[in-house]
């Protein structure tokens, strides 16, 4: 049996890009997959009483090392601040291309804490920063030097000991431009030294809260359990810098996303499910409750979803224990159908993650498939007709050909880059200044203006005339011929409309990264964690690839 | 050292700022990456043109003949360049290309270097006293690196290349003779058993 990949249009649509959930194919679990048998190693670990100081932490396999290089700084409660604006952290991160010399150490320290002010070089691949959850440091750090482990309920409720609060690499600051390391086998995926950072972090503040806790009182403290380090994660606060991303990168979009559909496809086809795979996804579907059940978060809108969410995966429990038949042919392809038919987008998606589980063999060729060589594809075809374009336009583009954008709420928002800190905004262009400036980022008003446009062009005239004459639209006439050959390449959505909602371009992207419990501030930014449940470094070698719903929170 | 990928967004947004449209501002972009990837002096020519762009009005060539002669001042780079890159296809059967003054001619070479890769051959651009051989975009070879600022070029040629051979037959053939030295003759048996579909397989 063939099934068809799912429709772009019904995929791409924002509230249902924005209800995606991790999966096998997510960045930090392939990362933790493609590590697993590298050396892992504490090269230094220089911190005073308080816990301020340099420490490195390496993975080696051959001749290839990375190294985290942690500096931890005191900070005044005052200067502490999550949010990107800030200019002063807890600690600051990078990860070094090698094994750093002391001169390395020495020019990093005055450079990295600074972040986007500071410069670094081609040895270093990402870098980062992050704050201390005070509250749950100091708790933890009280209840170890005093011989005992800390309350595991407000450990939970929280989920992490420090959160980062950006993660940048690819060139950004002088770090190394992806070209220099993008044939290293180990890092075909996408995101995986940023993973790394954020794992080796990870390791770092249990280090430091052992070590801040030890010398509080030599003679009583204890450390922290290693099943409740398991059960921490790193947080992360992300705000609308993450949302340009996966417009400015279509095709790298499209091949995250149809990475996604070729698994569910393949999934769907599968005539005979084995019985172990009935057991496995029943097992990791049930154990992934109670990532749903703490799942804390104040903001109303993600409540209503987990709300829908946990009573729309109770029914299909019910349904699969009670009425379901796995023995029948092309079982997946018949749960997909019912979950369509019965579910929100919420947790249709939810399913679509967790039919991944038992297929090791489907999703690990598809996690080497989803980088992109963006720039064979920047050129346009301009010897192609305006024909082919306007076909093109209305087979892809049909659902946004159907906005009206002289409507105000349609176009009432505007992207821009912020002058104090070069991030990504949005404003409202009627009652706020600077909509000249307006990144290219409404694409769907531009490709309907670009449909408009081309009725006054004869059919038979090439682009090449065409882009003559409207230079303006030069942006959208290279997207349409990228979506040409990448369907899943577009949002197919108003992002500048009244009612779109930022923070599912960011869930799209988190949940890739392989985030848990996006926990929404407002409708611009949200909170997550990551590595929640992970092995520790030592635990890497024999590790369960299904830690994820082993979470004892 | 800036990275490629700083160089890049600094010159799209600047490019932006400067008047030009998002797309053209994304060629430009590219552009001036790959002009510091090959080592051309693409960031200060880049500022340079900016400085002065808006005084001097350069001219634009919508549609690009055989010779292409200003009305006035010089050709800009960016505009030329462009329709170039996007007429390549159609402008192959001239053969050769002049440009009577083009202002800050380096930024108009990037442009000639992805045409060559589009049309899949070698194009010759010399800028004045300058050469240029543009190889599919892969390496420029060149007289003339790290000119600084180049304020006009004011004999542009660009030359299609035939896609032929570097060298001579009989140099061919000597090589060919010394690469027989690799093969081992084969008897009858072999023969009826590994035959394939050809003589070589030219791997």
């Amino acid at each position: 049996m063939n099934v068809e990949l799912r429709d772009p249009n019904v995929v791409m649509k924002l509230s249902r890009l924005g209800s995606f959930h991790q999966s096998k194919l997510s960045f930090l679990r392939s990362f933790l997959k493609e590590f697993k048998d590298w050396e892992y190693s504490r090269d230094l670990f220089e911190l005073d009483k308080s816990g301020y100081g340099v420490a490195v932490y390496s993975f080696k396999k051959n001749d290839r090392v990375y190294s985290l290089i942690c500096f931890a700084n005191k900070l005044d409660e005052k200067e502490r601040s999550d949010r990107v604006i800030a200019t002063k952290w807890d600690a600051a991160f990078t990860l070094h291309d090698g094994v750093p010399t002391k001169k390395d150490i020495d020019r990093l320290k005055k450079e990295v804490p600074k972040q986007e002010v500071g410069r670094l070089s081609y040895k270093e691949l990402t870098l980062s920063r992050a704050n201390k959850s005070v509250r749950v440091f100091n708790h933890v750090v009280d209840c170890l030097s005093e011989g005992i482990q800390p309350d595991v309920k407000l450990l939970s409720k929280v989920g992490y000991l420090y959160r980062t609060t950006a993660v940048y690499g690819s060139g950004k600051f002088g770090l190394a431009d992806r070209f220099r390391i993008k044939n290293r086998k180990e890092i075909y995926g996408p995101f995986r030294l940023e993973m790394m950072l954020v794992y080796l972090v990870r390791q770092f503040t249990f280090d430091q809260v052992n070590h801040v806790a030890k010398n509080k009182n030599p003679k009583k403290a204890v450390s922290l359990d290693l099943n409740i380090c398991t059960n921490l994660g790193i947080g992360n606060s992300t705000g609308l810098g993450m949302a340009p991303f996966i417009v400015n990168h279509p095709t790298l979009l499209h091949n995250w996303i149809f990475a996604r559909e070729t698994a569910l496809k393949k999934i769907r086809e599968i005539k005979e499910v084995k019985v172990k795979d009935i057991k496995l996804f029943k097992d990791c579907l049930k154990k992934s409750l109670k990532n749903i059940t703490s799942w804390n978060t104040e903001s109303e809108y993600q409540q209503k979803k987990i709300k829908s969410l946990l009573q729309d995966l109770n029914i299909f429990i019910n349904f699969l224990e009670k009425d379901f038949n796995f023995s029948q042919e092309f079982a997946f392809n018949k749960i997909y159908f019912w979950v369509e038919k019965n579910c929100d987008e919420e947790c249709i998606e939810y399913i679509v993650s967790m039919m991944m589980e038992p297929y090791d063999e489907i999703t690990s060729s598809l996690v080497t498939q989803m980088s992109s060589e963006e720039e064979k594809y920047f050129n346009i075809p301009t010897e192609r007709t305006i024909e082919e374009l306007r076909e093109i336009i209305e087979k892809r583009y049909s659902r946004v050909l159907k906005i009206d954008f002289s409507k105000k709420e349609n176009n009432k928002n505007f992207w821009f880059i912020s002058k104090n800190k070069e991030e990504p905004r949005l404003a409202d262009r009627f009652e706020e200044n600077g909509s000249d400036l307006e990144q290219p980022l409404a694409i769907a008003r531009d490709i309907k203006k670009l449909h408009e446009s081309l009725t006054i062009f004869k059919n038979s005239s090439t682009i090449d005339k065409f882009l003559a004459k409207n230079p303006d639209l030069r942006h959208v006439v290279r997207r349409a011929f990228i979506i040409e050959k990448f369907p899943y390449s577009e949002i197919q959505d108003n992002t500048i409309g009244k009612s779109a909602i930022p923070i599912d371009m960011l869930r799209l992207k988190l949940s890739f990264f392989g985030a848990l419990k996006f926990d929404p501030r407002s409708d611009k930014w949200l909170r997550i964690c990551m590595f929640q449940g992970a092995p520790l470094p030592e635990q890497l070698k024999n590790y369960n690839d299904h830690w994820i719903y082993n979470s004892l929170n | 050292m800036k990275s490629l990928s700083e160089i890049e967004t600094v010159s799209k947004r600047a490019s932006r700022a400067a008047g030009f449209s998002w797309g053209i501002a994304e060629e430009i972009g590219k552009n001036i990456r790959l002009m510091e990837m090959f080592g051309i002096n693409g960031i200060r020519n880049l500022n340079y043109y900016f400085k002065i762009k808006n005084k001097k009005n350069f001219e634009q060539v919508n549609s690009i003949s055989s010779e292409n002669k200003i009305k006035k001042l010089e050709f800009c780079p960016i505009a030329s360049g462009l329709s170039f890159l996007d007429q390549v296809r159609s402008l192959e059967s001239f053969g050769e290309i002049k440009f009577e003054k083009i202002a800050y001619p380096l930024l108009f070479v990037p442009f000639i270097s992805r045409a060559s890769e589009v049309i899949g051959k070698k194009l010759q651009l010399t800028i004045d006293n300058k050469f240029f051989l543009l190889n599919y975009n892969n390496s420029i070879y060149s007289n003339s690196f790290n000119d600084g600022i180049v304020e006009i070029g004011n004999n542009v040629l660009v030359k299609f290349c035939k896609n032929t051979d570097s060298f001579e037959e009989k140099e061919w053939d000597e090589l060919y003779k010394l690469s027989e030295n690799t093969f081992v003759e084969e008897n009858e048996s072999s023969k009826q058993v590994g035959a394939g579909a050809g003589l070589t397989d030219n791997d």
